[in-house]
């Protein structure tokens, strides 16, 4: 079976994204099957929709768009209403200030160098996935895909200033479970201040 | 900590998001040439952002990608009413 012109353009351009879509999919449900329907779904409201894209339009942004329209509307609802969680605003530098000047476990190397080294994937994605839904997904929009805060009030239809107070916070909370991590894992020195 | 490393603390996330104006990035590239404090934690947040977005990638599941394909073709091909 052979696709048609529209269909091979769509697929030519969209499907390079499924990686990142996948991505954001399984951090947002938490879940390998749901995240995978949800990527399909996303995949065909996209193709449906594409008569109307405008060409030159940001395409990947769009994606995003009906990926986290169908999540909210569909995934979600059908556990529990989101927690409007408030997250603490913590400080600036959070890791930083806690780990600048302090020798790393291994002799010789800073206590930054070895933490950025040695965080596993699984306590990244762990750390991600704990942050309450509205911090996450402006995280995983910002710092994981790369979207501006233009773009990612355009995704989550809420206003820029809405944007940056997410991902600012966001972007603290999971820096202090990061932290947290190191030092279980015995990568902070004792002695380090306590959070 | 002096005013600049004030100021500069307080831009950070603007400065690593790409979100400042030219003149306004100008003023804390320079403060970060002068000053090493400044410079390294502006690096280590540079540096933790990438680790982060670099340790949380997936990979696309064994046969999601053909099974996409196949929903979309069937969007624009139905199968024909059975026999």
């Amino acid at each position: 079976m052979t696709f048609v012109a529209d269909q091979a353009t769509f697929a030519d351009q969209a499907m390079e994204h499924m990686g990142g879509l996948y991505t954001a999919a399984l951090r947002m449900t938490r879940n390998p099957s749901d995240a995978e329907d949800l990527v399909q779904e996303t995949y065909l409201k996209a193709y449906r929709g594409f008569g109307g894209f405008q060409e030159g339009t940001n395409l990947k942004a769009w994606l995003y768009r009906i990926l986290t329209n169908t999540f909210i509307n569909s995934y979600r609802s059908k556990k529990r209403r989101p927690e409007e969680t408030e997250l603490e605003d913590l400080e600036n530098l959070y890791m930083y200030r806690r780990l600048a000047g302090a020798e790393g476990a291994t002799a010789g190397r800073s206590a930054e160098d070895e933490v950025l080294d040695h965080i596993t994937e699984s306590e990244v994605k762990e750390a991600i996935e704990a942050l309450p839904e509205q911090f996450r997904m402006a995280v995983l929009l910002g710092d994981v895909e790369g979207f501006s805060y233009k773009e990612i009030a355009e995704i989550l239809d809420i206003p820029i200033g809405t944007v940056m107070s997410r991902l600012h916070r966001g972007r603290k909370a999971l820096q202090k479970r990061l932290y947290e991590f190191g030092r279980q894992r015995g990568l902070v020195p004792e002695g380090s201040p306590h959070a | 900590m002096h005013d600049n490393c004030y100021e500069a603390v307080e831009q950070l996330y603007f400065y690593l998001d790409g979100e400042l104006t030219y003149e306004r990035r100008v003023v804390i590239a320079m403060h970060l040439a002068d000053c090493p404090p400044c410079g390294d934690a502006f690096d280590f947040e540079s540096e933790l952002r990438l680790v982060i977005a670099q340790r949380c990638r997936e990979r696309v599941p064994e046969g999601l990608r053909a099974r996409v394909y196949e929903a979309l073709r069937k969007l624009e091909d139905p199968a024909p009413p059975a026999e």
